[in-house]
C-alpha cells in the first residue's frame, strides 16, 4: 500500500501535514511535527531512491492513466531532486527551532511552520510532476508560501516586507509567462502531460511552439533569479527570518532550475535546433554574464546576507552553463552542483543566522570583527563551507568544479573553462574578505555564547559537505542517472 | 486584413490587457496600482485560456447520444479555474503585504517608502 503510493507520498505528507501544523497552540509543538514531518518525507525520498531498478515509474494520481489524468514522474532526475529538497529541509528545519523562537512572535511560530512545510510540499510536487499545468500550481503554492515566509522578517526588519512584495508581484509575473507558454503548446497539442507533449511538439505547427518555449523560458527563468531577472533575490533572502534563508537557499532556486532543464531537455526533447539556439544564443551568455555579475556585487556587498545571495546569483550561473553546454556530461555536472551547492548556501546561510541572532544585529563586516575567536564552532564550520564554496580540494566544492570544467574542456569550450576558473578565483576575494575580518582581527566586545541547537545542524551540513568532496559516488551516479533521465537517453 | 482582425479579436484583447497590465505593474508607484496591473496581466491569461476551448456554434460539453452536436473543449475552462484561485491567492496576499507595508512606513507610495528604506539603512550603518 505505501510502498506502490510513494511518489505521491512525497508529495502529500509534507503538504497535509502543513496544515495540522498551522494548527498547533504554540511554536515548539509545531517544531516537533514539523521535524517529524520532514524526516519522513526524507524517508520516503530516500526508499524512493533506493528501490527499484532504476527505470521510470509513473504515478497516476487519482488512478487517472496519463496522459488524461495528473502523473507523477520518479526518474533518476526527480529522485536526485527530491533527495535534494528533502534532506536539506530536514537540516534547515532542525536548525529553525531557535532561530523562529527568537525572530519571530510567539502567536506566529505555528503559522509559520506550517507556510514551511507547504513550501518544502511545494518545491517536492514541483519535481515530482510529470504534467506542464500542474506544475505551475506547485509553483505557486511554493512561491505563496516562501513570500510569506520572507515577509515574517519584518519582526526583526520592516524591509522585509518590501522585499516579500516585490518577490510576490515579480513571482508571479514569471509564473503567468509560464502558463502563457504552457498555453500556447497545448493549443497546437492539445496535452498538457510532458511525456505526451514531447512526442507531440516536434510535428506542430513551429511558430506557436517557439513563441510557447520562449515564454516558458522567460517565467521560469525569473523563479530560478536567472541573471538578468534575479532582482528579487538579494532582498529576499537578506531580509528573510534566517532560518528561512537557509531553507530557501537551499532548496527552492534549484527546483525552479530543475523545471528550466525539464522544459528545454524533456518537453522540448524532440526540437534540438531549437533548444540549441536557445541554448548557446540566450542561456550560454546569461550564465557567463551571471557569473560575473554576481560575483563583483559579492565583492563590494558589505552586508553578508546579502553577499551570500549575490554569489548564490553567480552560482545558479554556473548551473544554467552546465546545462547551456547541454552534453550529458555536463548536465550531469550541473546536477551534481546543485546537490553541492544546496550543502553550501545552506550551511553559508545557516552560519549567518546563527551570527545574526548572537551579535543581535545584522552581520556586516564590520560587525564581525575578530568573531572566529568569539564564536569558533559557528566561524569554523562557516569557514569549511565557504572553502567548499571556492572549490578547494576535500569539498564538495570543489567536486562540482571539477567535472564542470571537465564538460566544458570534452565540449571544446576552452573560453568557458577559463571564465569558470577566472570567476571562480574572484569570489576568493570576496570570501577571503570574510576570513581575514573574522579571523585575523582581535575581539573587541564582550563574550558571546554559542547553542549547540544552532551549531549542531550548521556542522552536520558542513560535515557533509567534507564526506561528500572525499567520497563523492554517490551524488556523481545519481546526477549521471538524473542526466540520462531528463535528456531521455537523447543524447 | 480585416478578416485577421475579425477572427482574432479574442487574441487581439487578449494582448492589449496584457500589456497594459504589464506596463501598470511596472510604471506606477502605488502599491495597490501594482496589484492591479498584476490582476488585469492575470486576467487577460484567462481570456487566453477560454479563447482557446471555444469553437464556433459549439456548445456545452455534454454529451447525449442521440444527438449530434458540436461543444467546447471544456479542459481549458477548468485550468483556468485553478489559475483564477491562484490569481486570487496572489492578490490576496498582495494587499495583506501592502496593509503590513503601510503599518510600517506610513505610505503605499514606492518612492516615500524607498525613501523611508535608505534611512533605516544609514542608521544601520551608524550603529554597526
Amino acid at each position: 500500500m505505501i510502498m506502490t503510493n510513494i511518489p505521491g507520498l512525497i508529495v502529500v505528507v509534507p503538504l497535509l501535514s502543513a496544515v495540522i501544523v498551522a494548527l498547533m497552540p504554540s511554536g515548539g509543538v509545531a517544531w516537533v511535527l514539523t521535524l517529524l514531518a520532514t524526516i519522513a518525507t526524507f524517508a520516503l525520498t530516500v526508499i524512493n531512491a533506493t528501490t527499484g531498478d532504476g527505470a521510470t515509474v509513473s504515478y497516476a494520481l487519482g488512478g487517472w492513466p496519463p496522459p488524461w489524468g495528473i502523473e507523477f514522474i520518479s526518474d533518476g532526475a526527480s529522485r536526485l531532486m527530491a533527495l535534494i529538497i528533502s534532506s536539506l529541509s530536514v537540516a534547515s528545519t532542525l536548525y529553525a527551532n531557535v532561530l523562529i523562537e527568537k525572530e519571530i512572535h510567539e502567536k506566529d511560530q505555528a503559522r509559520v511552520y506550517g507556510a514551511w512545510l507547504l513550501t518544502i510540499g511545494g518545491l517536492l510536487g514541483l519535481v515530482m510532476t510529470g504534467d506542464a499545468f500542474n506544475l505551475f500550481v506547485f509553483l505557486e503554492i511554493s512561491s505563496l508560501a516562501s513570500v510569506t515566509l520572507v515577509a515574517m522578517g519584518a519582526g526583526v526588519d520592516r524591509r522585509a516586507l518590501i522585499a516579500g512584495y516585490n518577490y510576490l508581484v515579480i513571482g508571479a509575473i514569471g509564473a503567468t509567462f509560464y502558463v502563457i507558454g504552457v498555453g500556447f503548446c497545448y493549443a497546437v497539442t492539445g496535452t498538457l502531460n510532458m511525456a505526451d507533449l514531447a512526442v507531440r511538439l516536434p510535428g506542430a505547427t513551429a511558430a506557436p511552439v517557439f513563441v510557447g518555449l520562449a515564454f516558458m523560458v522567460a517565467g521560469i527563468m525569473v523563479k530560478a533569479a536567472a541573471f538578468p531577472v534575479h532582482m528579487w533575490l538579494p532582498a529576499a533572502y537578506g531580509y528573510a527570518p534566517s532560518a528561512v534563508s537557509s531553507l530557501l537557499a537551499a532548496i527552492a532556486t534549484k527546483a525552479s532550475i530543475y523545471v528550466l532543464a525539464r522544459v528545454v531537455f524533456t518537453i522540448f526533447g524532440g526540437l534540438p535546433d531549437v533548444t540549441d539556439l536557445l541554448l548557446n544564443w540566450v542561456i550560454l551568455p546569461l550564465s557567463v554574464m551571471a557569473m560575473f555579475a554576481g560575483t563583483i556585487l559579492a565583492i563590494y556587498e558589505h552586508d553578508l546576507k546579502k553577499l551570500l545571495a549575490q554569489s548564490s546569483i553567480a552560482q545558479i550561473g554556473y548551473i544554467t552553463l552546465a546545462f547551456a553546454i547541454g552534453t550529458t556530461s555536463s548536465i550531469s555536472a550541473g546536477f551534481i552542483h546543485m546537490a553541492n551547492h544546496a550543502m553550501i548556501k545552506g550551511g553559508l546561510f545557516m552560519a549567518v543566522g546563527a551570527l545574526m541572532v548572537t551579535i543581535g544585529k545584522r552581520v556586516t563586516m564590520s560587525s564581525i570583527e575578530g568573531l572566529g575567536r568569539a564564536m569558533p564552532w559557528t566561524c569554523s564550520a562557516m569557514l569549511v563551507c565557504g572553502l567548499s564554496l571556492i572549490g578547494l580540494p576535500l569539498t564538495a566544492g570543489f567536486i562540482s568544479k571539477i567535472y564542470l570544467v571537465l564538460a566544458t574542456l570534452d565540449a571544446g569550450m576552452n573560453v568557458i573553462t577559463g571564465l569558470i576558473l577566472l570567476s571562480s578565483a574572484l569570489s576568493v576575494l570576496y570570501l577571503w574578505k570574510i576570513v581575514e575580518v573574522m579571523w585575523m582581527r582581535p575581539y573587541k566586545g564582550k563574550a558571546l555564547a554559542e547553542n549547540i541547537l544552532i551549531y549542531g545542524p550548521l556542522w552536520l551540513v558542513a560535515i557533509a559537505n567534507i564526506v561528500f568532496g572525499i567520497y563523492a559516488k554517490p551524488i556523481v551516479d545519481l546526477a549521471d542517472a538524473a542526466a540520462r533521465a531528463i535528456t531521455g537517453g537523447a543524447l | 486584413m480585416f478578416d485577421f482582425i475579425a477572427s482574432h479579436w479574442n487574441y487581439l484583447i487578449v494582448v492589449v490587457l496584457m500589456l497594459i497590465g504589464l506596463y501598470i505593474v511596472m510604471s506606477r508607484q502605488n502599491l495597490v496600482k501594482k496589484l492591479v496591473g498584476l490582476s488585469i496581466f492575470q486576467t487577460a491569461l484567462f481570456l487566453f485560456y477560454i479563447t482557446l476551448g471555444r469553437i464556433d456554434g459549439g456548445t456545452a460539453p455534454i454529451i447525449n447520444p442521440d444527438v449530434d452536436y458540436v461543444y467546447s473543449n471544456p479542459l481549458p475552462h477548468v485550468l483556468i479555474l485553478t489559475a483564477i484561485v491562484v490569481g486570487v491567492a496572489t492578490t490576496a496576499l498582495g494587499l495583506a503585504l501592502t496593509l503590513r507595508i503601510n503599518d510600517a512606513f506610513g505610505s503605499i507610495e514606492e518612492d516615500e517608502i524607498l525613501a523611508a528604506k535608505a534611512e533605516d539603512g544609514l542608521i544601520e550603518e551608524k550603529k554597526s
